[in-house]
């Protein structure tokens, strides 16, 4: 089986396009090796191994006009096909959007310390969650299952190359663990909660921190009471904080602007977005952020992006083509597309330095006899979500905290608007904490609408 | 080790799943056996789709997309191991299944013998199903259809500041062969367009879509209403625009009909999978025989519909769909169960083992389910209501582990004394399949049925849901 480099592949691809006639084209390519493990109160219930390798190749025809296909058969017959469909799909090209390569594309990508952890064998990972789901059981007799766990690994590669010789690729071995346990007492209904843990081996895991999240959530959950419905000052985890930021991250994207389906303009850029004490900055390059890209799919270094800075909105996210329709640079954002998307990488949420304004000091276990609704996590964000008209209403887990107690609520949804939460924050409680999706502090927001079922 | 990216071995055959692949598939069950397996099933997946995307009068993308590629299952007891891999030479599936086998403690012996009889005749559910790639709309056709949709969009709407159409067109061919001698192939055909707004005024915003899928009807976008599809989303986009934000709190409500089923199919559907058994998450597990449900539902699900989203001639375990009632005048009939479902719960299969490709082993999905129509006209349910939500048209969702599930309601109307008043956004419905399933207490004559996609253990599968009018008695509305 032959083996081809990033340079042997585009060398082929070099070659067939010549064939073809094809003057100027790019290609993404990615492939991974994938192990992963389920287990069902001490016994495997499923083991999965994966393969899988994919191409997407663009091409630009004689009238500068784009054409993409994508494909999982690398082949000589495949790549032939792949370029053939590509060419004849950029006689569909749009011409009032043609995206080009990106002149960052040969530009150094920055260092990042990676190590290419080798696979463990899938048996051993299989005890591993095992053991991990016999303790998580142990902790607590309400906790009958773990209904939704998984102990994966992953080997992977992805390229960039263009026709002016650009030639990116990346190696990276990833691993996660899911534990997710539900517990019940009678006459109580069932409740749940989980914790997530990210390495660069599953060698390095953190077993042992992901099994006592697991727990003390699900259990903080045990003595639940409703909430009446009303308006709360709410205190947002950093994931479910981050969690709402991506979900609206199209006030960010350069490309929704350009849609008109973002709720920024070109003009939002340098006007108030949210208190005058708010950061928040995009950085796939942070240490914590687990496999993160050194390129995007247009081969543009991915880096650090204010985009919010004293509450002002300062960038946008950029792709090759929505930079060139600013003026700007790109940012290292992009996919890969006839039509390019954009989108965050790793969020860095937090005060600006230097300013002033919002509470100090805040605690959520030294409020008096005011309410405080502390929101876990949220979900069903892709249905409770309206990114474009800036409103949300999501169910959430979290706990009703008042004279320095909590008690978990039984179910409730959180409802209002992005711009809304985003000026009416308090201020920060905490250090910031480093999740797979960013790094931010616990948030306190006032005056979001909770609907209970008191 | 870290993967590379690599050319594959030469495929059994490259043109299509013919009786060539009969000999080395044979081979390969035999030594999955010999290493001592139950059962080796093979999955084989050919693909071809094409996406346009049309925002407002010019076509933004073209993409399509090809790849073959094959899923290894091997069954020991109650476990199974499962291996996918693009690569389609006899060398490459032949390391795939050699993984498979070693998830289980077994290895591949070179002189061993078993007791595999091999693959019977092969059932070809896709030999009148040749031509159906070559007579689905071309790029030029889809490309003017859509600017023709994006277009009425236009004119029938007001204050639009973005329009969108959209067509996919995925063809599939499978074939499937185990050792207890299934060997079925099939070719599939779905298409889907879908018609999105956004409208803007000022403050206020209302993006409203509709999605419109078939299968096996390769002319459906040649016979697209498009006319129709603009005018009921700028309609509904119109309706919203303006509207007040719901006031939270516990109320009665109405459900359209069509999309409105995918609150069924979200809050009990799923429960009624044996995957949900499997994993001791659904409450229905021992309540077979018993009411669940007011005695005016009656739930089924089924892959027979004719051109239905979620019809199939074999499911991805080579079975024969069925007719399946789910429930019967409120009480708990069966549930929908695959081959794993089927050795680990013991509820015979339905023809339900579905899975997004061949990435995915394969699990108890839904098909096309629906509440049954019933006796009253939509009006009366809206006339029984005092003070309640209308909830026209359903947005996603979604239901937790614990059951509770959560809906966002894309185009809403308030109730009053009966009659339908002013349009209202933001509302969410939430509630638990258990609690609300007794309180459909009324069921229109109307029902109809929507296409949609379903996301679940096995991936992302095309399905259909549906239903008449219901009227839900009392559920939990989210809101301002």
């Amino acid at each position: 089986m032959a083996m081809p480099t990033a340079t042997a592949l585009g060398e082929r691809l070099s070659q067939l396009a010549s064939q073809q006639g094809i003057q100027r084209w790019d290609l993404g390519a990615a492939c991974s090796t994938d192990t992963s493990v389920q287990v069902d109160r001490g016994e495997a219930k499923q083991m999965k191994g994966a393969q899988r390798s994919s191409i997407t190749v663009r091409v630009w025809n004689d009238e500068g006009l784009v054409g993409v296909t994508s494909t999982s058969d690398l082949s000589q017959s495949g790549l032939e096909r792949a370029l053939s469909g590509a060419r004849d799909a950029s006689a569909f090209g749009n011409p009032e959007d043609r995206p080009g390569f990106s002149p960052l594309a040969t530009a150094p990508l920055p260092a990042l310390e990676q190590p290419c952890l080798p696979p463990l064998p899938i048996l051993q990972l299989l005890a591993t969650l095992k053991e991990a789901e016999r303790q998580l059981l142990d902790r607590h007799p309400a906790i009958a299952t773990v209904p939704y766990n998984g102990l994966a690994q992953r080997s992977s590669e992805r390229l960039y190359l263009n026709s002016d010789g650009a030639c990116r690729q990346q190696q990276l071995s990833t691993a996660s663990l899911y534990l997710y346990a539900r517990a019940e007492e009678a006459g109580r209904k069932p409740r749940s909660a989980g914790a997530v843990r990210l390495a660069y081996g599953a060698s390095d895991l953190d077993l042992e921190g992901c099994i006592h999240e697991a727990a003390e959530r699900t259990i903080s959950h045990l003595d639940y009471a409703p909430i009446e419905t009303g308006h709360y000052t709410c205190v947002f985890s950093p994931e479910a904080f981050l969690d709402l930021i991506g979900a609206f991250s199209s006030l960010f994207n350069a490309r929704a602007v350009l849609d008109g389906v973002s709720l920024s303009t070109r003009e939002s850029l340098g006007q108030p977005l949210a208190v005058p004490f708010l950061s928040i900055h995009d950085n796939g390059l942070h240490p914590g952020n687990i496999g993160a890209a050194a390129f995007d799919g247009e081969g543009t270094p991915t880096g650090r992006l204010t985009l919010v800075e004293g509450g002002t909105l300062r960038h946008f996210l950029h792709s090759e083509a929505t930079a060139r329709a600013f003026g700007v640079a790109p940012t290292g954002h992009a996919g890969l597309g006839a039509k390019v998307s954009v989108g965050p990488s790793w969020f860095e949420v937090g005060p600006t330095a230097d300013r002033k304004g919002g509470q100090q000091g805040l605690d959520q276990w030294g409020t008096g006899g005011e309410p405080l609704v502390v929101i876990d996590s949220l979900s069903a964000l892709h249905a409770g979500v309206k990114a474009s008209q800036g409103s949300f209403s999501l169910p959430f887990d979290g706990w009703l905290v008042r004279n320095g107690e909590r008690r978990s609520i039984e179910a409730a949804t959180v409802a209002g608007d992005i711009r809304q939460v985003l000026n009416a924050i308090l201020g920060f409680e905490g250090e910031a904490k480093v999740t797979p999706d960013g790094l931010c502090p616990q948030v306190w927001v006032e005056g979001l609408s909770i609907t209970g079922e008191a | 080790m870290v993967a590379t990216i690599q050319s594959p071995g030469s495929p059994v055959s490259s043109s299509g799943f013919d009786q060539s692949w009969q000999s080395p598939l044979d081979d390969l069950l035999a030594l999955g056996r010999a290493a001592g397996a139950d059962l080796v099933e093979v999955f084989l997946e050919r693909t071809d789709h094409l996406g346009v995307l049309a925002e407002q009068d010019a076509i933004t993308s073209v993409s399509p997309a090809f790849g073959m590629g094959a899923g290894i299952r091997v069954f020991r007891g109650e476990r199974d191991g499962f291996v996918s891999t693009n690569d389609l030479s006899p060398a490459g599936l032949r390391s795939a299944l050699d993984q498979a086998l070693g998830m289980l403690g077994l290895q591949l012996l070179s002189n061993a013998r078993s007791d595999y009889p091999g693959l019977g005749r092969l059932r070809d559910f896709a030999a009148a199903k040749s031509g159906w790639l070559g007579e689905s709309p071309s790029l030029a056709d889809a490309t003017a259809h859509l600017l023709a949709g994006t277009a009425l969009l236009e004119r029938h709407g007001t204050h639009l500041q973005a329009r969108r159409g959209s067509y996919a067109r995925d063809w599939q061919e499978v074939l499937v062969a185990a050792s207890d001698g299934t060997f079925a192939r099939d070719v599939r055909l779905h298409q889907s367009l879908g018609l999105t707004v956004l409208a803007a005024d000022g403050e206020h915003r209302s993006s409203i879509g509709r999605r419109y899928g078939s299968h096996g009807q390769p002319d459906q976008l040649l016979r697209w209403d498009a006319d129709a599809s603009a005018r009921e989303v700028c309609e509904s986009a119109g309706s919203m625009l303006y509207a007040d934000y719901v006031e939270a709190g516990q109320m009665p409500a109405v459900l359209a009909n069509r999309f409105g089923g995918v609150i069924f199919h979200e809050a009990c559907g799923h429960l009624l999978e044996t995957t949900q058994i499997e994993r001791g998450t659904t409450p229905f597990a021992d309540k077979l025989g018993e009411p669940i449900a007011h005695q005016a539902v009656t739930a089924i699900d089924e892959g027979l519909s004719e051109g239905a989203f979620g019809s199939l001639a074999m499911d991805d375990e080579g079975m024969e769909p069925q007719r399946t009632v789910l429930i019967e005048n409120g009480v708990l009939r069966r549930f929908l169960s695959d081959r794993a479902g089927e050795l680990r719960t013991g509820h015979a299969r339905t023809g339900s083992g579905r899975r997004q490709g061949h990435t995915f082993a394969a699990a108890s999905r839904m098909r096309n389910t629906y509440i049954a129509a019933g006796a009253h006209t939509p009006e009366q349910l809206i006339a029984s209501v005092d003070k309640g939500l209308y909830c026209k048209s359903m947005g996603g969702g979604s239901v937790g582990p614990t059951g509770q599930f959560n809906f966002a309601v894309e185009e809403g109307y308030l109730i009053e004394n009966g009659r339908l008043t002013k349009p209202v956004k933001g509302a969410t419905l939430i509630g638990e399949a258990k609690e609300v399933m007794p309180r459909i207490s009324m069921c229109a004559n109307d029902l109809d049925l929507a296409a949609g996609f379903c996301g679940s253990v096995s991936g992302s599968v095309f399905v259909t849901v549906g239903q008449p009018h219901i009227k839900v008695d009392s559920i939990t509305v989210g809101g301002r």
